[in-house]
C-alpha cells in the first residue's frame, strides 16, 4: 500500500484524453495536510480538467486518484467530501447569504438548530457575521469571495479547491484577497488546491506550487525553489520575469558553459539542474532583471564586476518608471533590449535615457537549458 | 446652424410619426372599449350618457356581459381550454427546452427547425389537419369496431390540441432562452455540495427557470384566449368566447355589451401581459 | 445502472413530449390532409385517388384569382408592416430615453395580446356608415352624406397592417437594441450621410429581425380569416374564407384540404424564396427570439 494518511490528497499517474487530445498527461502528487497548494500554468494546459477530476465532474482516463487514503475513483460528486469554489464563484442567486451556506448542510440532512450554529460560526470565522439575511447581490466582490468560501467550509471538506476565484475581481482587490485568502486557510487549517494562470497569486499564497504545461507538471517546489532553481526552461521562462537569449554552446566544462548568442554576444552561464550540456547543443539563456547591475560609465571600467562576472555596455533606450521596481530598457551593441531593475531615487545620480551603461551579473545567475517548450 | 435646424425639424417630424402611430394604435382599442360604457342600443355616435347597464343590467334588451349566460359559458370555455392549454404547453416548453438547450443528438438541427415550424404554419391549416386527421382516426375506429367516441369530434378536447400545436413553440422559445443563460456551474456547485441530481433540479435549476415558465404560462394562456383561426375548424358545440363573439358580430349584429366584453378582455389581457413582462425583467436582472 | 445508460434513458424521456407533439399534431395531421386532398370523390361514399381535386382548382380561374389576390395583398401588407414599423422600431430602441423606452415597447405588446376579433371590432365601429369617423366627418361639416369606409380593399389593407405589425416591430426592436450605438455612430464620423448610414449598417444589421419580422406578418397575414372577413365584408375573396366554405359550408372536406394544401405550399414557397434572396435561415431569423 502506498497511502499515507498524512496526505489529503493524492494522485498517481493521472491521465485524461479528450479524442485525440492529451488534456492531463500521467500527473503524480501528493498534498500533505493543513497546506497549500498551488497548480500554475497557462490557460489550456489541462489544470481546470485536473481539478474537475478531483472534484469528480470528469473520470480520469487512467490512474488514481486519493482522498485521505481512500481511492474516490467511483465515488459520484455529491458524496466527494471535496469542496470547491467555482471560478465565478457560482453563488445561488434565488438564495440570501444563509440559504446558500445552508444548502451543503440541508443536502447532509442536518437539523435545523445544528444548521442554524454552523452557519453562525462560520460567518463569525469569515468575519461577515451580520449579512446572513442579505440577497447574493447586495454583497461586494470581496463579500461574494469570502460567502464562496464559507459555503464550502461550513462542510468541513478534508480539501478545499479554489479555480481561480480572483479572476473577476479588480486589481487592488485582488491583492487584499491573496493575504485574506492565506489567513483563512491558516485559520481553517484545511488543504487548500488552488489554481491559477498568475505566478504572483501563486508564488504568495502558497506552501507547494506545481507549474503546469501542456498536461503535465513541469515542476513541484516551494515558490523559492521554483523562482531560484527552475526546473525547467518553461518554469523559467514562466515564473518571474527575465531577460532570454537563444545561443550554442561554444565551450562547457566545470559547471559552466560558455554560449554564442544567435545575436553575436558571448556568455557564460550555469546549466539548470539536471542540463548538461556539449559543444553545439542550442540553449536558452535566462537572466532575471534584478540580478543586474547598472552601473554609469564614467571611467571606472569594470569597477563594479565581481571577479568572473559577465558584463556588457549598452545605451539606455527608455526607463520603465514604477517605484520600486523601476527598470531599464537597455539597448546591448547587439541583439534585443535587455531589461535591469534599478533603483531611481530622484536625484542628480539617476540614470537618463541616452547615456551609456554598463550591465554586469554573475554567470551563477545565468541559467541555461536544452532549448524547449519555452512560453515566448 | 442651418444644418442644426434641419435636423431639429427632422427629428421633430419623426416624433410626430410616432405619436401618430401610437394613435393609430390605440384608436381601434378606445373605441372598442369606450362604447361599453355608452347608454345606448347600438355602440354608435351620439353620446347617451355614461352607464354600467352593459355590464350589469340583468333585463333585456339591455342585458349586461355578466348576465349574458351564452356570454359566460363562452367565457369559461374559454377559460378552461386557455388553462389546459398554458399548463400543457409549459410541461412540454420545458421538457423541450432541456432536449435542446442541454443535450446533443442526431439531427439536432433538423427537429429545432421542426419545432420552429408550428408557429410559422397558418392557424386554419393546423386547424383544419388536426380535425382531419383526428376524424379520420375515429371514422376508422367507428367503422372497424362501431365504437362512437365522442372525445375525438369538435370540440374542447381538439380545441385544446390544435391551439397546444403552435403554442408550445412559443413557450418552448420562451424557455430556452431563460435556460441559455444559466450558469452550468451553479448545478455543479450544488452537486459538490452533496445534492442529489433531483435535489439539483428542484432547488436550482427549475427556481431559476420558474419566471420564465410564469411568463410563458401567460403568454399561452392570452394566446389561447384570442385564438380564433385554429378554434374555428376544431370548435364543438362548447364555443369559447372568440367564436361566441364573431356568432354575435356577424348573425345578430352587435349591441354594447360586446363592447363590454371587450373591455374587460382588454384590461384582463393587458394587465396579465403587465404581469409577465414584469416577471421576466424583474428576475433577468439578477 | 450506469452513467451512460441513465444518460439514454432520460434522453428518450425528454425527447417523448417533443416527438409526440410533433409526430401527432404537426406531422401526422398535415400527412393526413395531403391523403385527403388526393382523394376524388366519384360517387356517394366512393372515393378513388387521383388529382381531381387539384385540377378542379386549376380550372376554375376563380381560385386562382383568389389564391393570387391573397398572395399579392399580403406582400403588400407585410412591405407596408415594414415600412410603417421599422422607423417605430429604431425610435424605441435607438431614439427614446431609457425610460420612455421601456414603456414605449409595453404600449406596443399590450395591442399584440388583445384578440384580432376586438381589433377588427374597433375598426368597424370607427369606419362603418354610422362610425365614428363618418359622424365627425359629417359633424364638420366635411361631408354632406355618411360615408361607407368598410368593405373596399383599401380598408382591408390598412385592417391587416393594423393587426400584424406589432409582430414587425417586436423582432426589430430587439435586433436594433442589441446593436452597439458606436456602430452607427462609427459610420457617421467615417464619413457616411443618414442615408448610407441606414443602408450600409443598420440594414445589413436588423437583417434577421427584419426577414423574421417579415416571416411571421407574411404568413400571419395569408392564414388571417377574421380581419378580410369583417372589414372586407363576405366577398373580399380571402383564400383561407373560401377553405372554411369547402369545409364547413359545403362540406367537401376533400376539395377543403386541397386548398389548404395549395395554401401552405404556396406560402411556404414564398417565405423559403424570400430566405433564399436574403441569404438567411429559418433556424437563424425566427428562432432567434
Amino acid at each position: 500500500m502506498t497511502s499515507k494518511p498524512d496526505f489529503d490528497l493524492e494522485c498517481s499517474n493521472v491521465s485524461k484524453t479528450f479524442g485525440p487530445v492529451r488534456a492531463v498527461d500521467d500527473v503524480s502528487f501528493e498534498i500533505p495536510s493543513g497546506s497549500f497548494f498551488s497548480i500554475l500554468g497557462p490557460s489550456g494546459c489541462g489544470k481546470t480538467t485536473l481539478m474537475r477530476m478531483i472534484a469528480g465532474f470528469e473520470n480520469p482516463t487512467a490512474g488514481d486518484i486519493r482522498i485521505k487514503g481512500m481511492s474516490v475513483l467511483g465515488t459520484p460528486p455529491n458524496r466527494r467530501n471535496v469542496k470547491m469554489v467555482f471560478q465565478h464563484l457560482a453563488l445561488f442567486p434565488m438564495m440570501n447569504v444563509y440559504e446558500n451556506i445552508a444548502y451543503g448542510l440541508r443536502c447532509a440532512g442536518a437539523g435545523k438548530a445544528e444548521i442554524a450554529t454552523k452557519v453562525k460560526d462560520v460567518l463569525e470565522r469569515i468575519a461577515l457575521p451580520d449579512v446572513g439575511e442579505r440577497e447574493i447581490h447586495q454583497l461586494s466582490g470581496g463579500q461574494k469571495q469570502r460567502i464562496a468560501i464559507a459555503r464550502c467550509m461550513v462542510l468541513d471538506p478534508d480539501v478545499l479547491l479554489l479555480d481561480e476565484p480572483l479572476g473577476a475581481l479588480d486589481l487592488k482587490l485582488r491583492e487584499a484577497m491573496k493575504i485574506e485568502l492565506k489567513l483563512l486557510q491558516h485559520q481553517f487549517n484545511t488543504t487548500f488546491v488552488y489554481i491559477t494562470h498568475d505566478q504572483s497569486e501563486a508564488l504568495v499564497m502558497s506552501d507547494h506550487v506545481a507549474v503546469m504545461n501542456s498536461g503535465r507538471f513541469e515542476q513541484i517546489g516551494t515558490p523559492q525553489q521554483l523562482y531560484h532553481k527552475p526546473a525547467s526552461a518553461f518554469v523559467a521562462g514562466f515564473v518571474g520575469d527575465a531577460n532570454r537569449w537563444n545561443g550554442r554552446v561554444a565551450e562547457a566544462r566545470d559547471g559552466r558553459a560558455r554560449v554564442e548568442t544567435s545575436a553575436g554576444l558571448t556568455l557564460t552561464c550555469t546549466p539548470g539542474s539536471g542540463q548538461t550540456f556539449r559543444p553545439g547543443d542550442a540553449v536558452e539563456i535566462f537572466v532575471r532583471p534584478e540580478f543586474i547591475r547598472t552601473s554609469a560609465r564614467n571611467g571606472q571600467d569594470a569597477a563594479n564586476d565581481g571577479a568572473g562576472d559577465d558584463g556588457l555596455e549598452g545605451i539606455v533606450d527608455s526607463l520603465l518608471f514604477n517605484g520600486a521596481n523601476s527598470r531599464a530598457l537597455v539597448r546591448p551593441p547587439q541583439g534585443e533590449p535587455i531589461e535591469a531593475d534599478i533603483t531611481l531615487t530622484g536625484g542628480p545620480e539617476d540614470i537618463r535615457p541616452g547615456e551609456t551603461v554598463r550591465l554586469s551579473w554573475s554567470p551563477d545567475q545565468a541559467l541555461c537549458f536544452a532549448v524547449g517548450t519555452a512560453p515566448r | 446652424m442651418l444644418d442644426q435646424e434641419k435636423n431639429w425639424g427632422m427629428l421633430l417630424g419623426y416624433r410626430l410619426y410616432v405619436l401618430a402611430f401610437f394613435i393609430f394604435l390605440a384608436a381601434p382599442l378606445v373605441a372598442a372599449g369606450t362604447f361599453a360604457f355608452n347608454d345606448s342600443l347600438f355602440p354608435a355616435l351620439p353620446w347617451q350618457g355614461f352607464t354600467f347597464d352593459w355590464f350589469f343590467n340583468d333585463t333585456e334588451p339591455k342585458l349586461g356581459m355578466f348576465h349574458d349566460r351564452r356570454l359566460l359559458r363562452g367565457l369559461y370555455y374559454s377559460f378552461i381550454i386557455a388553462t389546459a392549454v398554458s399548463g400543457l404547453s409549459v410541461f412540454v416548453g420545458t421538457c423541450n427546452a432541456f432536449l435542446f438547450t442541454r443535450r446533443e443528438f442526431p439531427a439536432k438541427n433538423f427537429f429545432y427547425i421542426m419545432m420552429i415550424v408550428p408557429l410559422v404554419i397558418p392557424g386554419v391549416i393546423l386547424g383544419i389537419s388536426i380535425l382531419v386527421f383526428v376524424s379520420s382516426i375515429a371514422n376508422g375506429i367507428e367503422e372497424s369496431y362501431g365504437i362512437e367516441l365522442e372525445f375525438m369530434r369538435p370540440g374542447i378536447l381538439l380545441v385544446v390540441l390544435g391551439q397546444f400545436s403552435f403554442i408550445t413553440t412559443i413557450t418552448t422559445l420562451v424557455i430556452i432562452a431563460r435556460l441559455k443563460k444559466f450558469d452550468g456551474a451553479m448545478e455543479e456547485a450544488a452537486l459538490n455540495l452533496g445534492a442529489s441530481r433531483a435535489r439539483v433540479l428542484m432547488t436550482i435549476t427549475l427556481p431559476f427557470l420558474r419566471p420564465a415558465m410564469i411568463a410563458a404560462g401567460i403568454v399561452a394562456f392570452l394566446v389561447s384566449f384570442e385564438n380564433f383561426n385554429t378554434t374555428l375548424f376544431l370548435v364543438g358545440s362548447e364555443s369559447p368566447l372568440t367564436i361566441t363573439m364573431f356568432d354575435r358580430m356577424a348573425k345578430v349584429g352587435s349591441t354594447p355589451v360586446l363592447n363590454a366584453v371587450s373591455f374587460f378582455l382588454i384590461v384582463g389581457s393587458g394587465l396579465l401581459a403587465l404581469i409577465s413582462i414584469l416577471i421576466q425583467r424583474d428576475r433577468s436582472s439578477e | 445502472m450506469n452513467q451512460a445508460d441513465f444518460k439514454r434513458l432520460s434522453l428518450i424521456l425528454l425527447f417523448m413530449p417533443f416527438a409526440l407533439w410533433i409526430l401527432l399534431l404537426i406531422i401526422l395531421p398535415h400527412i393526413g390532409m395531403g391523403v385527403l386532398a388526393l382523394r376524388e370523390k366519384v360517387g356517394p361514399r366512393v372515393y378513388e385517388f387521383g388529382f381531381g381535386n387539384f385540377i378542379d382548382f386549376a380550372m376554375e380561374p376563380i381560385y386562382w384569382n383568389i389564391l393570387f389576390r391573397t398572395g399579392s395583398m399580403s406582400l403588400l401588407v407585410t412591405a407596408l408592416a415594414l415600412i410603417a414599423g421599422f422607423p417605430i422600431a429604431y425610435y424605441i430602441a435607438k431614439i427614446a430615453g431609457r425610460r420612455s423606452r421601456g414603456a414605449l415597447f409595453l404600449v406596443c405588446l399590450i395591442p399584440l395580446w388583445v384578440s384580432d376579433l376586438i381589433r377588427a371590432f374597433g375598426w368597424i365601429l370607427l369606419l362603418r356608415e354610422t362610425g365614428v369617423v363618418s359622424s365627425t366627418l359629417l359633424w364638420l361639416g366635411l361631408v354632406d352624406a355618411p360615408v361607407e369606409m368598410l368593405y373596399n380593399d383599401i380598408t382591408v389593407v390598412i385592417g391587416l397592417v393594423y393587426t400584424v405589425i406589432l409582430f414587425m416591430i417586436v423582432p426589430l426592436v430587439s435586433t436594433l437594441d442589441g446593436m452597439d450605438n458606436a456602430m452607427i455612430e462609427a459610420g457617421y464620423n467615417l464619413g457616411g450621410n443618414g442615408w448610407t448610414v441606414l443602408r450600409r449598417i443598420i440594414v445589413p444589421y436588423a437583417m434577421p429581425g427584419i426577414i423574421s419580422g417579415c416571416i411571421i406578418v407574411f404568413m400571419l397575414t395569408a392564414g388571417s380569416y377574421l380581419t378580410p372577413i369583417l372589414l372586407g365584408g363576405k366577398n373580399s375573396s380571402w383564400f383561407t374564407e373560401t377553405i372554411y366554405e369547402q369545409f364547413i359550408t359545403r362540406y367537401n372536406w376533400e376539395s377543403g384540404a386541397a386548398f389548404g394544401f395549395l395554401l401552405l405550399a404556396f406560402t411556404s414557397f414564398v417565405v423559403w424564396l424570400g430566405l433564399k434572396l436574403s441569404g438567411q435561415t429559418l433556424a437563424g431569423t425566427v428562432a432567434r427570439n
